[in-house]
């Protein structure tokens, strides 16, 4: 709808989803090209903008290291908030890798209705009330709060989601949110490791049934494999 | 049909790409030290958190961040709360949608 309104054609708005495939960053380039920003300014305030997705990444990477190259390299294009939130929490909840679950994430929760969404909102834009009348504009935040409260386990992950929010917002509101995401990011897993190692045994190795239950809903039982490592929930 | 921004949405793919795919892509990326790993580990719970908290904190209106005090806080807290509670994320977004799509349609958000 954006897109539309800053004179888009319909074949460039698509263009922008797919292979730019990034909210915030599409959504700026829009006010951009309105503004008459010049290509190479947008060029480095779009790496600016997504320079947290090298956290997603690096985050990810440990769990996908045995994935093939080639399957990585497009798993690296299909890389977004979302993809990141949902993944990241289902690997730690089942204690393994689950490429499966990467893709679901990044194309069926994400890709495709995005591209939906983008053809939906050039065709019909105008006839589309805005979401925020609907309370829709809160889905992204409380999401991603949901999932990073799936995501801690002790102590220090405490600490670094409250000092990730904390410097989050410090920071966006003295430079900008896009630097204040990333210094986030940054500095908050940095004091979550300042706190001594939670007491009790060393964690688990990533991918082993024990590491599974640390993260596992009531209820959830896994199978030992041959190899020790998980197996899928039952 | 103009087709002209196409060229520019390839070059912010070319802005994009490699920070999403450098760490995803580097050789030898497991061989890095274990404090590395426990680093990335905390990685996930801070920049969640981060994107929560700036996304109903901080609004940018004419260029310029300002602080955000609002129902959205509530609704987020909302969803936070039923989430830990009832181990439910879907449970947590439906109430935290309801309750600012009803604050908002009563005029007191």
């Amino acid at each position: 709808m954006s897109a539309q309104r800053a004179g888009f054609s319909p074949l460039e708005a698509i263009a922008f989803s797919t292979i730019v495939f990034a909210g915030a960053a599409q959504f700026a380039a829009v006010g951009y090209v309105a503004g008459g920003v010049a290509w190479p300014v947008i060029f480095l305030l779009t790496a600016l903008l997504n320079a947290r997705h090298l956290l997603y990444s690096a985050a990810l990477a440990p769990w996908l290291r045995d994935v093939p190259i080639g399957r990585r390299a497009v798993i690296a294009h299909l890389l977004t908030d979302e993809a990141f939130a949902l993944t990241i929490a289902h690997f730690a909840r089942a204690g393994r890798t689950d490429e499966r679950g990467y893709w679901l994430a990044a194309i069926g929760s994400t890709f495709i209705p995005w591209n939906l969404a983008t053809i939906v909102g050039v065709l019909a834009g105008q006839e589309i009330p805005g979401p925020e009348r609907f309370g829709l504009d809160v889905v992204f935040p409380a999401a991603m709060i949901g999932l990073a409260a799936g995501l801690i386990a002790d102590r220090r992950d405490v600490v670094a989601a409250a000092t990730g929010a904390a410097v989050g917002v410090l920071v966006s509101l003295a430079l900008s949110p896009s630097v204040g995401i990333v210094a986030g990011g940054l500095l908050g897993p940095l004091a979550g490791l300042a706190l001594p190692s939670p007491a009790g045994p060393p964690p688990a190795e990533l991918g082993t049934v024990r590491s599974a239950e640390g993260f596992s809903m009531p209820g959830t039982h896994y199978e030992q494999g041959d190899d020790g490592a998980g197996e899928a929930p039952r | 049909m103009n087709g002209s921004l196409v060229i520019l949405a390839l070059l912010m793919f070319a802005a994009t790409y490699p920070s999403r795919a450098l760490p995803l892509l580097a050789p030898g990326f497991e061989r890095l030290p274990r404090p590395v790993f426990a680093y990335l580990r905390l990685v996930g719970p801070a920049i969640l958190a981060a994107l929560a908290a700036v996304n109903v904190m901080v609004v940018t209106a004419d260029g310029r961040p300002t602080f955000h005090v609002g129902m959205e806080w509530l609704a987020v807290l909302v969803c936070l709360g039923l989430t830990v509670w009832r181990r439910n994320l879907l449970v947590g977004l439906v109430a935290a949608v309801g309750l600012t799509a009803i604050s908002r349609a009563l005029g007191i958000a």
